[in-house]
């Protein structure tokens, strides 16, 4: 039940894409059904939560790195859960009212539906590197909500600073659950939470506080990381009605409640949150009493009332957290209402420009009787749930020393009280009371049910938890408390959600407050006037500074490491990879070199000294370049056969084969490549590339010849021992690669088949671009024959190809037991056919080709891919062979064995692969060419040398 | 035997490194064949070098070569035959596109690319 919960707002994320195409309406409900169906879901759950009992679930995932889906339903959860999926349906309903008809809604209801998934994850996980995932998923879908008006600048910036904010903060909080959970051993949740004292007793613990709480307060906009949180105002006022109450930044304070028992508790958790929150609390109901713009100044608000919210979770008391708690449900409820009431009235009046408002009460009376009654709790003013929640927290307060001191705490919290209060009556009276004015933008009017229902449901419940709070929220609210205490329901601390609780020091402080907010207001134009006077830090050109100095840092290692010079980055490679080798070499631990030396035969030194002077000629002539071509194809020559003579035929067969196509592919593009190369590399240059190179080669070669003066235990007895009984074959090489190590193969082909692919769509591309034109134009520089079908060779051919097929067929069927296989076979086809394209033409054989080489590539995966997966059928796992012998007389005894329908899968790619690389380069050739061939025997009758 | 393999790759990779240090796109390519010669005589060379005893059962005296490195090098050589071709086709459009061959930006091509003064699209 719990994955499905967790799982049905990603679904729902799925439905917009697919119902924006029936209406603006079908795709608003159905992303309201599936969040509906999850906050049932939730709710079913509810009562039993609400009992005490926690309900689980999980799987594996990942068991090797500890990382398993694994969820929790316990108080804490059933409170974020129903705040997330139910403000989520409440900002759904109104977005469908809010959103222009040019906004694209499907985006936006994706992006929300991904974001809540996100969120809900966040407080369900039970395990936290899932925790993290959905942690960074929100990060991210919140970018795109934040940027979602993508035509608007600061949309995309303030989208660009919240993910760099938060994302750097979810980096933090990586390393710090990584610290955490290899203290306790376990990244289960309820294994950390049990583990607490080890984890307070460690010496990492500070290390690990310090980056969860770098997580935890960018997330939830603590100061100095505010100042993200105003500029994501830019989106879409449902999403910050959704981010600023329900979720988002408080994702911050729910892992501080849902770590609370774990990181609580000793002195440095207590000064570094209490004092982050008070400090947060201060500055931001400062800026938002000065800030005129309607969203800007609830954005402040949301950052000194979380301010608050981590202040209490600092005070590292039981009593303390119970008040979080409570005060989470009740800001929830009053601040998306004011953000949604702030939304009407942006859509009434066309401004949030709280100087050019004022006087809406009688305009629009039901958004005002909604804002005002929000705004006076968020003020705290009874009988409203605001105020209960501030008295208590006062109360705290008033019991907290700081340090030594009794008095500090209690007066800085008054303080940050009195200035909510402040910004509170501005928000309510400088918007709705006041004169009527004539100088709107737009006639304000109170708007439709769907943008009013959802803030005016949330403002009844403001009124109904002020009222009645025990019967409201009092059993989630002890629920909730009992999981971020880590204590039963029974043994939580008295606490009294009621209106009045006598005559306390709290009440005092409580009525100076009003008292002091109330003259604040009263003097607010003189204190605004001075406030712009006053130079005060900008956070955003900070943060710009910043951003641009390390982009600027960037890019000026950039401009040394890469600027554009293939050959720099190749020298730094080169030399980069020596220097480690010697680091690594002289660290020592070499052992002595043991096994014997093999005997050298006469032919070895030829074969040596052709390759060596092939290598060297080819350095020295290399700007010539048929030349150089030419005297390379020696190497591959001396290569196979030296595989020949050191025990590889299979190896050697390869080598062979391979260097025919690519003398073949490179002679195709030298056609259309300068025929020389310009000397154009200073001899100093030259030198410090041959020092590079002759260190580079050196170093290989002793780390080559230190490898084989030694004896290296490897797993091969293994596939020698059982290459003949458990794969059926006698050729060991052939029966690793479709056996024993069958799945990689696989992927090569797969690879082989996308380098096929690639060089047909670059190909595609290049002759559908400006280089076409060049090559219809080209003009060949060098004479070419005017036979261009020579008659002997195409006789020749067309006699080889069925012969040459019959090699590659034989070569395939011997490979299991003999040098051979689909690889080789597939090549030497692949040659046979490419011999037709040379001898008779392109368009000639073109015209034969009754199987495009695309669908052979795709065949023989597919194929390939069958074998292994009919081998689950029979209850093995993927790509297990089987194998029997049969006798059909007159046949001999002869042996069948699933590898080999694996091998022709592996035989169908290459061919298909090599082909359709050296199709497509002919057809270069071809569009250079002018007309297509006729027929096999064209004689090119102009007598024009490469000039048609 | 182990020394001249052993100083085979030795030639091959510094020719190989030689060639990738130049300036067009042929010699590059040429540059890579050589290290794929290199590379794929190193993997092969890590089993040890044996005569005579190829992995084919029943065929020799019933001592065998170290099967896998051949098995190993066997796609290796394929595969990099595959990588040869992109990286000729790729060398080939570029020439055709831009008329030159050349694999380094110049310096006076790089004014025209360079990046725009960071943090330039921040306000």
């Amino acid at each position: 039940m719990l994955p499905l919960i967790a799982a049905l707002p990603f679904l729902g994320a799925l439905l917009p894409g697919v119902m924006i195409r029936a209406s603006r309406n079908a795709c608003a409900i159905s992303c309201a059904s599936a969040t509906m169906l999850a906050l049932i879901l939730v709710l079913l759950r509810a009562p039993a939560v609400l009992r005490g009992e926690v309900p689980m679930a999980a799987f594996a995932w990942l068991p090797q790195l500890g990382l398993e889906v694994a969820f929790r339903l316990d108080g804490l959860a059933l409170l974020f859960a129903v705040m997330i999926l139910g403000i989520g349906l409440l900002i759904i309903l109104y977005a469908r009212f809010y959103l222009d008809g040019d906004d694209p809604m499907g985006q936006f209801m994706t992006y929300l539906m991904l974001f809540q998934g996100a969120m809900l994850g966040i407080v369900l996980s039970d395990n936290v590197l899932l925790l993290l995932i959905f942690w960074e998923l929100t990060s991210l879908s919140s970018f795109l909500l934040i940027g979602y008006w993508k035509h608007l600048p600061e949309g995309r910036q303030g989208a660009r600073m919240a993910l760099a904010v938060t994302g750097m903060g979810g980096l933090a909080l990586i390393g710090g659950m990584l610290i955490l959970g290899g203290i306790a051993g376990s990244y289960r949740l309820g294994d950390i939470l049990a583990a607490g004292d080890v984890i307070r007793a460690s010496p990492l613990y500070l290390p690990a506080l310090l980056l969860i709480l770098l997580g935890c307060f960018t997330k939830s906009a603590q100061f100095p990381f505010h100042f993200w949180l105003p500029h994501a105002m830019a989106a879409p006022t449902p999403v910050s009605a959704y981010l600023h109450s329900a979720t988002m930044v408080k994702a911050g304070i729910f892992l501080l409640a849902r770590l609370w028992p774990v990181l609580s508790g000793t002195e440095a958790f207590f000064w570094i949150v209490t004092l982050t929150g008070l400090v947060t609390m201060i500055v931001g109901a400062l800026i938002a009493l000065f800030k005129d713009d309607l969203k800007a100044l609830l954005a402040f608000s949301t950052v000194s009332q979380l301010g608050l919210i981590v202040m209490l979770l600092g005070f590292s008391t039981p009593a303390a957290a119970v008040v979080a708690v409570f005060h989470i449900i009740n800001h929830v409820t009053f601040k998306a209402a004011l953000f949604m009431s702030a939304g009407i009235i942006d859509h009434a009046a066309h401004t949030r420009d709280i100087r050019r408002l004022g006087g809406l009460a009688r305009l629009m009376p039901l958004t005002a009787t909604i804002g005002v009654v929000a705004a006076l709790s968020m003020a705290g003013i009874p009988p409203l749930n605001g105020f209960i929640s501030k008295e208590m927290m006062l109360e705290e307060a008033v019991h907290t020393p700081l340090g030594d001191n009794h008095w500090l705490l209690p007066a800085l919290a008054c303080l940050g009280a009195l200035l909510s209060v402040a910004y509170s009556l501005r928000f309510a009276f400088h918007t709705f009371g006041g004169k009527v004015r004539d100088d709107y933008p737009a006639e304000p009017h109170d708007p439709g049910a769907g943008l009013w229902f959802a803030p005016a449901f949330l403002t009844v419940l403001v009124i109904a938890i002020g009222l009645a709070s025990a019967a409201m929220v009092g059993p989630i609210v002890a629920v909730a408390s009992s999981a971020v205490i880590g204590v039963g329901q029974g043994d939580l601390p008295y606490y009294s959600l009621k209106l009045w609780h006598g005559v306390t020091p709290a009440l005092w402080l409580s009525v100076a407050a009003v008292a002091g907010g109330a003259v604040l207001l009263a003097l607010h134009g003189p204190l605004s006037r001075a406030w712009d006077a006053a130079p005060r830090p900008e956070a955003k050109s900070i943060f710009d500074a910043i951003v641009g100095a390390s982009a600027a840092g960037s890019a000026r290692l950039i401009g040394v490491t890469h600027n554009g010079a293939l050959t720099r980055y190749l020298a730094i490679f080169v030399t980069a990879t020596v220097a480690l080798a010697v680091w690594a070499w002289s660290g020592g631990g070499l052992r002595m070199a043991d096994r014997p030396v093999l005997p050298v035969p006469e032919a070895a030194w030829v074969a040596w000294l052709l390759t060596v002077v092939a290598a060297l000629s080819v350095v020295v002539w290399h700007r010539q370049r048929y030349l150089a071509l030419v005297v390379i194809s020696v190497i591959g020559l001396m290569v196979s056969f030296g595989f020949v003579y050191l025990s590889a035929p299979d190896l050697a067969l390869t080598q062979i084969t391979v260097e025919t196509v690519t003398i073949l592919l490179l002679l195709l593009a030298l056609h259309f490549l300068p025929k020389v190369t310009v000397a154009e590399s200073s001899m100093l240059r030259r030198g410090r590339d041959a020092v590079i190179a002759a260190i580079g080669g050196g170093a290989v070669g002793l780390l080559a010849f230190a490898f084989m003066r030694r004896d290296v235990d490897s797993i091969s007895a293994f596939h020698l021992a059982n290459s003949k009984t458990g794969g059926g074959g006698t050729n060991v090489v052939n029966v690793i690669l479709v056996d024993f190590r069958g799945f990689d193969t696989f992927g090569e082909i797969i690879v082989l088949g996308i380098a096929g692919l690639t060089i047909y769509a670059l190909m595609d591309a290049l002759l559908a671009g400006p280089a076409s034109a060049k090559l219809i134009n080209w003009q060949f520089g060098q004479t070419r024959s005017r036979d261009r079908h020579p008659l002997l060779m195409v006789v020749v051919t067309r006699l080889m190809l069925p012969i040459a097929v019959m090699v590659g067929a034989f070569i395939f069927l011997r490979g299991h037991n003999d040098p051979g296989g689909g690889f080789i076979a597939g090549l030497v086809v692949a040659i046979a056919v490419l011999m037709q394209y040379m001898a008779s033409g392109f368009a000639w054989t073109q015209n034969r080709q009754r199987v495009a080489y695309h669908t052979l590539i795709g065949l023989g995966v597919v194929v390939a891919l069958l074998t292994g997966a009919g081998s689950m059928l029979a209850g093995v796992p993927f790509l297990t062979s089987a194998f029997g012998y049969f006798t059909i007389p007159p046949l001999e005894r002869f042996e069948l064995a699933t590898a080999m329908l694996f091998d022709l899968g592996v035989f169908l790619t290459v061919l298909g692969s090599v082909l359709l690389m050296l199709y497509s380069l002919s057809r270069i050739a071809r569009r250079a060419g002018g007309q297509a061939d006729e027929g096999p025997m064209d004689f090119d009758p102009s007598g024009k040398a490469g000039n048609r | 035997m182990e020394f001249l393999v052993a100083s085979g790759i030795g030639v091959l990779t510094a020719a190989g490194i030689y060639l990738i240090l130049r300036l067009r796109a042929f010699a590059v390519i040429l540059g890579v064949s050589m290290l794929s010669y290199a590379v794929n005589v190193f993997l092969f060379s890590t089993g040890g070098l044996v005569s005579g005893a190829p992995p084919v059962l029943g065929s020799g005296a019933g001592t065998y070569t170290d099967p896998l490195p051949q098995a190993l090098v066997l796609t290796a050589i394929v595969i990099s035959f595959g990588m040869t071709a992109v990286v000729v086709l790729v060398a080939l459009g570029a020439f055709l596109e831009s008329g030159t061959d050349r694999i380094d930006i110049s310096e006076t091509d790089e004014e025209d690319h360079e990046m725009p003064p960071s943090g330039a699209d921040l306000r």
